[in-house]
């Protein structure tokens, strides 16, 4: 997140509503460890990643959501398991945890 | 000023700040912003969590890790308080380096030390001056294998060392662990360790006094011989009377049997 906060704070300036990504958990392998973040403007401006592209788009899209309030702040998964395969996932098989909220605090 | 702006100011300053953020359960979103001093910003939703979880924050911090903790919905961290409540997931997120851990000495215990060290999330360092034995490939599980003598090392950057972290001198060898003793001395270093007999630490007594290394001061911050009296013999388990003793040092306990004390544990 220490990169982002230059980006951050500019958007703030420019009162812009944010939501933030940040990973909580990693099983299996992972690109990016927890604490790999990411950040969504109201506009859909992406800063940082979160697994090396394998499930930015995505993250987008519940960024989105979460920002306009059609869905709450709350942890998404994307990956692999044996219950189910999830549309989106990383290709080097790994389940990441991603924790996303508005950035309003 | 917001929760936000105390962590960027934090960040920005490189002064260690950590996020406490729950994830799950009541209040999804609240977080803390938390320093080594304490709460410097925001809250949980009840002071009893926010006393628990910052004070858990501030342990994860000190060790730079990241990690996502379970409690109760009134901070209640034990699993048998936890039985039959919602549980609240936290997310702590330590903006740190790690602590540093130097070792002098490649025998079997630095490889034992090192990894034990990786576990406590230190960023660890095998230094020795005998280019067959410091090599990446005995030492797979250390940051950094470097091949020389403790003097270079630590005019290079023994300005890096600081209070959270950690030298553990394994030489044996006055040659390499006179200068060692020095360097670290010269440091602002938290633990200074040095491996050896009684009868070695007596001897090394003498060598130390030889370079002018005399004061009770000086010599309080050296423990020798390196560990806590725990009786292991193995590598692995000198290695954790060494971590016992380097934790031990920082909080100040006497590092008895939680049994045979009183008082609060934490």
């Amino acid at each position: 997140m220490r990169d982002l906060l230059d980006d951050i704070d500019r958007w703030r300036t420019a009162g812009k509503r944010i939501a933030l990504a940040r990973v909580v958990d990693i099983q299996g392998s992972g690109p990016r460890g927890a604490g790999a973040a990411m950040a969504v403007n109201e506009d859909g401006e992406v800063i940082g990643s979160v697994s090396g592209g394998c499930v930015e788009s995505a993250v987008v899209t519940e960024a989105l959501a979460i920002l306009s309030g059609e869905q709450p702040s709350r942890v998404v998964t994307f990956g692999y398991s044996d219950d189910d395969a999830f549309a989106v996932g990383l290709t080097c098989g790994g389940i990441i945890h991603l924790f996303i909220q508005p950035l309003e605090w | 000023m917001s929760p936000y702006e105390i962590f960027s100011s934090h960040v920005r300053d490189n002064s260690p700040v950590a996020l406490a953020t729950i994830i799950e359960g009541p209040n999804v979103g609240a977080l803390l912003v938390v320093t080594p001093q304490g709460v410097a910003g925001g809250s949980l939703g009840n002071s009893e969590i926010d006393r628990v979880v910052s004070r858990d924050t501030m342990g994860e911090l000190e060790a730079g890790r990241t990690i996502v903790r379970h409690y109760g919905p009134e901070g209640q961290s034990t699993p048998e308080d936890l039985i039959d409540t919602d549980t609240v997931r936290v997310f702590i997120e330590s903006f740190s380096p790690p602590p540093l851990m130097w070792i002098f000495g490649a025998v079997d215990f630095t490889a034992a030390l090192a990894r034990v060290a990786k576990i406590l999330g230190y960023h660890v360092t095998v230094c020795d001056a005998r280019e067959i034995f410091a090599t990446r490939r005995r030492f797979p599980m250390a940051d950094e294998v470097r091949v020389t003598w403790p003097t270079p090392m630590f005019e290079e950057r023994g300005d890096r060392l600081g209070p959270r972290d950690a030298v553990c001198i394994l030489t044996h060898d006055p040659k390499f662990d006179v200068p060692a003793i020095e360097g670290a001395l010269a440091t602002k270093v938290g633990y200074i360790g040095v491996m050896g007999s009684r009868k070695t630490h007596e001897k090394r007594l003498e060598r130390l006094a030889d370079v002018g290394i005399t004061s009770a001061e000086q010599l309080s911050r050296v423990h020798s011989p390196i560990g806590l009296d725990l009786g292991g013999r193995t590598p692995e388990e000198t290695a954790i009377s060494i971590v016992g003793e380097i934790i031990s040092s920082r909080t100040g306990r006497e590092a008895r049997s939680l049994g045979a004390t009183d008082g609060p544990i934490h």
